[in-house]
């Protein structure tokens, strides 16, 4: 984004960049909702889902939405409001701070900076926080105790995560979003450049760490303990009412697509083609027209993503809690360790 | 590792059934618009066919939620034969199901000596106002016309009296 107005006045980029992040925050939250949530879930159980509102019921987001609007803003009578309210908007800054360093094109981004991996992972975690305290704010066992396991499985998960994205930063060799894109989209496998080297063929161990260290940052079954509806009648979430519960809602789905799109960038190739088949050579080359086509192959990216994501949420029961944490802590992030050594011994062999 | 080909084989499954009901159409009936036909012996709606009801009140004492209510007086009615005796008949007032309470056991129907209870297949019947969904004896008088044929009886079996 930036790239493209860097010739505004300040104020009218900071307009155009907000307008801009909350695109990426709402559409394909929309989108995964509507399309995983409501239509394929029904499929997967033989049924045709919300069929009244709109064609094809693809108007029943808006419904629910206006229904949640309606709902009264409820506060347990011994919750510590103000960090109660904070709560939710906590878990969604930090999916707005996520999608900031996401690149969409070669000149579609909204920032740009060296560190883009690293700061992808740290602001991850700050939903972390908001989920903590809205278990402890809600004043209820049970979002406590949901709050506690969402603790415990986020950054149990965390640290898989991290190790399965430093495969990719040590063959890339930088750990810049937009300079992952072009080393994925300008490499060869063998020196046939036909496909450029997604890293998803290199790093097939990283890519499975990752998604399902994503499928348990997410919460979505079968690491959905922390929410466990019919354990904790969803956990954190339990006190919530009205807009509150759908800024959680929102957030959910939004960070969803936020993270299909991060791990788009370092395992599928970003919002690139392979830059042989139009003869660019550097970042510099590259037709205006892929800022528009960009974010498009982004968006085909993330939905493919999101689908296998929803997939397995529909298609496997939770976890036990110490399964959840033996899994991490004894199968990931071993394997993960060995995935990096792998990496950086072929890494200077090569 | 030993688990991966289940995990797999569940994906398979949801995956299936997706595309079965994408292409195929899916198990359920879109309600409103399209209803399936209750299965035989469906627990509906209770019709009243006044005529066999002598008020004898079995079905309204041996009702758990007490949800029938029945007042009836006793009427002469001309005798059978000339030259006999008027006889006495039970002529009911008042025949109230509250389906409010009712819980859809059917003891009643069961219980009724004389054939006067009988169970129809419509369910449609929900009101705006829950008084509303007290039928009384006219309303429960219309339900007859909805009451199916008995299905065949096995052979053998005694044949009981119909409607």
């Amino acid at each position: 984004m930036l790239g493209l107005i860097a010739d505004v006045s300040y104020w009218t980029q900071s307009l155009l960049r907000v307008f801009g992040g909350i695109v990426a925050i709402l559409l394909p939250a929309g989108t995964i909702v509507y399309v995983f949530l409501f239509k394929m879930m029904s499929f997967m159980q033989s049924r045709l889902g919300p069929m009244e509102a709109g064609p094809f019921g693809s108007l029943q987001l808006f419904a629910e939405v206006g229904k949640w609007l309606q709902k009264e803003d409820l506060y347990p009578e011994r919750a510590d409001r103000f960090i109660f309210k904070m709560a939710p908007l906590i878990v969604l800054s930090s999916t707005f701070l996520l999608v900031a360093v996401v690149p969409f094109g070669p000149d579609a981004w909204f920032t740009n900076f060296e560190a883009g991996v690293f700061y992808a992972l740290a602001v991850s975690s700050v939903s972390v926080l908001g989920i903590l305290i809205a278990g402890w704010a809600s004043a209820n066992k049970y979002s406590l105790l949901g709050g506690l396991r969402a603790a415990g499985q986020l950054i149990a998960y965390e640290l898989p995560m991290v190790l399965a994205v430093v495969g990719v930063v040590i063959q890339a060799g930088t750990m810049n979003l937009q300079q992952i894109v072009v080393a994925q989209n300008t490499g060869s496998i063998f020196g046939w450049a036909g496909l450029g080297n997604p890293y998803i063929l290199t790093q097939c161990v990283g890519f499975v760490i990752f998604m399902i260290a994503v499928q348990a940052e997410l919460t979505q079954a079968p690491f959905d303990m922390p929410i466990a509806e019919s354990e904790l009648v969803s956990g954190y979430m339990t006190e919530y009412s009205g807009f509150r519960f759908l800024i959680f809602f929102i957030g959910e789905f939004a960070t969803a697509g936020v993270f299909a799109f991060i791990a788009s960038v370092l395992f599928l190739g970003g919002w690139g083609v392979p830059f042989s088949w139009f003869g660019w050579t550097s970042i510099d080359s590259i037709d205006n027209w892929m800022n528009v086509v960009g974010p498009l192959i982004m968006f085909t990216k993330m939905m493919l993503l999101v689908f296998v994501i929803m997939w397995v949420r529909f298609s496997y029961p939770r976890f036990r809690e110490d399964q959840l944490q033996r899994f991490a802590w004894k199968s990931l992030i071993p394997l993960s360790l060995v995935n990096i050594m792998a990496t950086s011994v072929l890494k200077v062999a090569f | 590792m030993a688990k991966v080909p289940g995990l797999l084989k569940g994906l398979g499954v949801t995956l299936g059934t997706m595309v079965e009901t994408i292409t195929k159409g899916a198990n359920t009936v879109q309600y409103p618009h399209e209803k399936e036909t209750p299965p035989i012996r469906s627990r509906g709606v209770i019709a009243l066919h006044e005529g066999n009801c002598t008020s004898c009140m079995l079905c309204a004492r041996s009702c758990p939620d007490w949800c029938i209510y029945i007042e009836g007086h006793k009427e002469l009615a001309p005798p059978r034969r000339a030259g006999g005796k008027p006889r006495q008949v039970n002529k009911l007032d008042r025949f109230d199901i509250d389906y409010a309470l009712c819980m859809y056991c059917g003891i009643c129907v069961e219980v009724c000596p004389f054939d006067a209870l009988f169970w129809s297949p419509e369910y449609e019947y929900s009101e705006p106002r829950i008084a509303d969904l007290l039928h009384d004896k006219a309303k429960l008088g219309e339900w007859m016309e909805t009451v199916p044929e008995a299905p065949e009886l096995e052979a053998g079996a005694e044949k009981k009296s119909k409607k």
